[in-house]
């Protein structure tokens, strides 16, 4: 394509420039080049090139199709903290309007009122939800949502101690993102003990002591099951001044125990299983707490206020708290953040409406254990391994390696999680539940 | 121009009311479920309260929020710092395709596509910065900051002075999440203030730097629009006193083709993809922070990176001496998608070009305004001082001229700054426009600057209010008519 976009020009098709007006505007400010307008001492100068091809409009389309293409076309059974529900086209189509879209973040409230009310009512259903008052307008994942939460911890927890406990059943990766977080304020993280796939409150209790900032546990789990001893873990926690942190989502937050009734002082979680298709693990960090601890939340908070002609409109608020202007002292260093895709889940959420959304939730619920006992049919598996109810997915014993099955699976177009050297991890949802037939049949086969 | 923005006023009973927008979703619209599950009794909740609406009412709220909202579709969006693109509709069509859409612990057999894209992304960005290895993780230039410090910790670990370097130097113009990236590591911030010309001065960098010196962050061109002409000198002081440097890429679209950050010896940088690669910013994200690094950090960069196998596979692999990871998962993929297609769409020319254009608005449009621009010469953004006027005040008043405005008081370098940043994609005739909003408001007294904004949905919202009395959701607004 030598470099030429469709319209013959060698430059960029989105800066609109004719020659005649780059001429004039060159006169304006006394320069004979653009090249004259950079101050760029010569030794420093880049003067090769990236050996990147220009291509038209069709032709990168194309070509990233052409990328994509090579992922296989597998049918799903996949969770483990990233989940799929079917997105309906309301919320592609609206979300997508431009001037959602391509709008920055809030800092003119006066001309950005749609988002601001947008992002307000994402608050409001969260708080409905999780029944705490405080929900954010968005952290980046459940991970980083949780790394935020034991740091709140240790800004309002009044004890000299340092330790973060965590259940036994937490993802290799969000313990990783959780001690990155907190190993610059000196934490510590430490595991405490699991029983069938709930948390052992025993373990629980002999682990804390009056140093610990925070409890987490999760409900569902990583492994699908749901806790039964929530209360416990929130009365535990609460004797020893430490903060209780749950993680969950939206979708199952509309029929489990509410956060607020088992004594979370924070919830987080990944809120994009409503509103955004599988996408490699991109999510919305749900961010909820009390509100004594308002003015340690970190990241943007939506407020309602009024204008000059008394109407009610809606503002970022407390933005004392953050990064542009409290610098090292901000609650966060977080700064762009998910907004969009929070406005995504509004959408769909508001969709669904509270019947909708409960129907979807107790759907996660018979699939799961639906499937479950099919497979504990099929010869050479056991389901699900823990003797709990379950939420979306579960885990499996296989006779024979794990891998081998998951690998001979995806040979027959299905993937699932191999999670241990004879544990397979299934998710099904109503997005994949269409293939169930189809996914016990493969089973039956390599199983 | 002049503009006057949607204001969709409640309307109940055929009466025509000034309120605000009354909107459908609310606390007025919720329904109340009881919960019946197939769960026990004391594993679940007893009730859900949400709004319950039907599509229609829905897609018309959303349709009239979006009206009540401003993007860069809708005008000039000239926020300095933010570098507001175009954000070509293509790469929303790349990023939504079916094969897009795949779950993260799939086999790198079945992901070979996703992985592709990704190593040609990490590919892209590494000949763009001049830097050796790129990790495509961090989910925003924040986080793309933390992944770097993180990198530069172990790395002054593994050279056995991590303890003994605890200090990062930044400069006091530098963005706030320079600060507070450096202090969640664990950092005492060196603040350097900046020299006369709105420069680093070198002496003060000479004194500031030494065996505590971790880390000396820095943008370039600087917040002013200001290329640090003695980079060279500064990575030396920075270098000679054992520490590394890093470059915040926030500016990166002053420089595309013109410098690479890695030819002027920064080690660590973050490219903002929703800033130079044009992904949307969608209301304040996602966006994606890539890392990158030259030769001898790669060992630490955040894990998996991707790289091609002898057979010409793509293998996901982990750092030798990774710091871990900075998202549950890889980062913002479709946002990386499309970054991907706008980079593959401009390919050198493109690139270069947008720079050009960048630096070429910025210098036309400061030349057409009065307010006076104390520091140059700049590149892609100029920081006007709205002198005796409040430049919040300007701000407020240029949105009645259908423009949105600069960023504001800052950097505080400039007083009442007015930080400016029209980016590559306005015609002359728009920058006309632009700068005569700038002139008409210059030209207006006080009492009309307070009195503004007239035209937008909204007239000047009380943030006092806001913040004393909070109301952050439906409940607290319930809680506010229950008083009344």
């Amino acid at each position: 394509m030598s470099g030429r976009n469709e319209r013959g020009e060698r430059g960029s098709p989105y800066a609109p420039h004719t020659a005649a007006e780059t001429e004039a505007m060159l006169d304006a400010v006394d320069a004979d080049d653009v090249t004259d307008l950079f101050d760029i001492p010569e030794s420093v100068a880049f003067d090769g090139d990236f050996g990147i091809e220009a291509r038209t409009e069709r032709d990168a389309e194309r070509h990233v199709w052409g990328l994509l293409s090579r992922n296989d076309d597998l049918t799903e059974f996949l969770g483990r903290g990233h989940y799929e529900h079917y997105v309906p086209s309301l919320v592609d189509h609206l979300s997508q309007r431009s001037e959602f879209l391509t709008s920055y973040t809030q800092y003119q409230p006066e001309i950005t009122q749609g988002f601001l009310q947008a992002l307000f009512e994402y608050q409001s259903m969260l708080v409905e939800l999780t029944g705490l008052e405080i929900v954010n307008a968005s952290m980046y994942d459940h991970a980083s949502a949780l790394a935020e939460a034991a740091l709140l911890a240790a800004r309002v927890r009044s004890t000299d101690g340092d330790r973060v406990l965590v259940p036994e059943y937490l993802l290799a990766e969000r313990r990783d993102i959780l001690e990155n977080y907190t190993d610059g304020a000196g934490l510590a993280v430490e595991t405490y003990g699991t029983d069938d796939g709930n948390v052992d409150v025993d373990a629980l209790a002999e682990a804390l002591d009056d140093d610990v900032l925070m409890v987490y546990a999760e409900n569902p789990t990583t492994r699908g099951t749901i806790e039964e001893h929530l209360a416990d873990v929130g009365d535990l926690a609460d004797d020893h001044g430490a903060l209780f942190c749950l993680g969950t989502d939206p979708v199952a937050l509309a029929v489990l125990q509410e956060p607020a009734s088992v004594g979370a002082d924070v919830v987080v979680g990944d809120a994009a299983a409503l509103g955004l298709p599988t996408a490699y693990g991109m999510g919305l960090g749900l961010f909820a707490t009390r509100e004594e601890f308002v003015r340690q939340v970190p990241g943007r908070l939506v407020g309602a206020s009024e204008d000059a002609a008394d109407r009610r409109t809606y503002t970022l608020t407390l933005q004392t708290r953050e990064q542009h202007i409290r610098r090292e002292r901000a609650t966060s260093n977080i700064c762009t953040n998910q907004a969009w895709v929070a406005l995504r889940t509004a959408i769909h959420a508001a969709y669904l409406g509270p019947a909708g959304l409960v129907d979807l939730a107790n759907d996660c619920v018979t699939l799961a254990a639906d499937l479950a006992d099919r497979l504990d049919d099929v010869s050479g598996l056991q389901a699900p391994v823990h003797d709990r109810h379950h939420f979306r997915e579960f885990v499996a014993h296989t006779d024979q390696p794990a891998a081998a099955i998951a690998s001979d699976l995806e040979a027959e177009g299905f993937a699932v999680h191999a999670v241990g050297e004879h544990e397979v991890q299934v998710c099904v949802t109503d997005a994949n539940e269409h293939a169930v037939d189809r996914l016990v049949a493969a089973f039956e086969e390599v199983a | 121009m002049r503009y006057d923005q949607a204001r969709w006023t409640h309307d109940k009973n055929g009466e025509s009311t000034d309120d605000q927008y009354e909107p459908l979703l609310s606390e007025k619209n919720t329904e109340e479920v009881e919960v019946e599950s197939p769960l026990p009794d004391e594993l679940t909740r007893d009730t859900v309260e949400l709004p319950g609406l039907s599509e229609p009412e829905l897609a018309r709220h959303y349709t009239r929020l979006s009206q009540m909202n401003y993007g860069v579709d809708s005008g000039p969006y000239p926020l300095g710092s933010c570098t507001m693109k175009y954000n070509p509709k293509f790469t929303e069509d790349v990023a939504a395709l079916p094969s897009a859409a795949v779950h993260h612990d799939r086999s790198d057999r079945s992901l070979q596509g996703t992985l592709a894209l990704m190593h040609g992304l990490q590919d892209y960005l590494a000949r763009i910065g001049g830097m050796d290895a790129v990790s495509l993780q961090p989910p925003a230039g924040a986080a793309g900051e933390f992944a770097g410090i993180l990198v530069a910790k172990a790395y002054h670990e593994a050279e056995g002075d991590g303890e003994t370097r605890d200090e990062i130097i930044v400069p006091d113009s530098a963005h706030g999440t320079n600060f507070a990236s450096a202090a969640l590591a664990g950092y005492d911030v060196v603040e350097l203030p900046s020299g006369d010309d709105g420069r680093v001065d070198l002496e003060a960098l000479e004194a500031a730097a030494g065996d505590r010196t971790a880390l000396f962050m820095l943008t370039n061109p600087n917040t002013l629009g200001l290329f640090e002409r003695n980079i060279e000198e500064i990575a030396e002081i920075v270098h000679d006193a054992g520490g590394l440097l890093y470059y915040d890429g926030a500016n990166l679209n002053a420089l595309l083709g013109q410098a690479r950050p890695g030819d002027m010896g920064f080690d660590i940088m973050h490219y903002n993809v929703h800033k130079t690669f044009a992904t949307p910013h969608g209301g304040g994200g996602p966006g994606a922070g890539p890392v990158g690094v030259v030769s001898d950090l790669a060992e630490f960069l955040p894990a998996p990176r991707v790289r091609e196998t002898d057979s010409g596979a793509y293998e996901r692999f982990d750092p030798e001496s990774t710091v871990g990871k900075v998202h549950g998962f890889e980062g913002n993929w479709l946002v990386l998608v499309k970054a991907y297609a706008y980079i593959a769409r401009l390919g050198d020319v493109g690139l270069e070009d947008a720079s050009a254009k960048a630096v070429l608005n910025a210098n036309y449009l400061a030349s057409q305004i009065e307010y006076e621009i104390p520091f140059g010469p700049f590149h892609h953004e100029f920081v006007a001082s709205a002198g005796d006027q409040d430049a919040a005040d300007v701000a407020k008043r240029m949105l009645d001229y259908g423009v949105h405005p600069p960023t504001t008081k800052w950097p505080e370098i400039v007083p009442e700054a007015l930080m400016t940043e029209p980016t590559e994609i306005e015609t002359k005739e728009t920058l006309d426009q632009l700068a005569a909003a700038f002139d008409a408001v210059h030209d207006e007294d006080d009492e009309t600057l307070s009195a503004a904004p007239e035209r937008t949905t909204a007239r000047r919202i009380d943030q006092t209010s806001a913040a004393r009395d909070l109301r952050l959701s439906w409940r607290a607004l319930g809680a506010d008519d229950s008083e009344e």
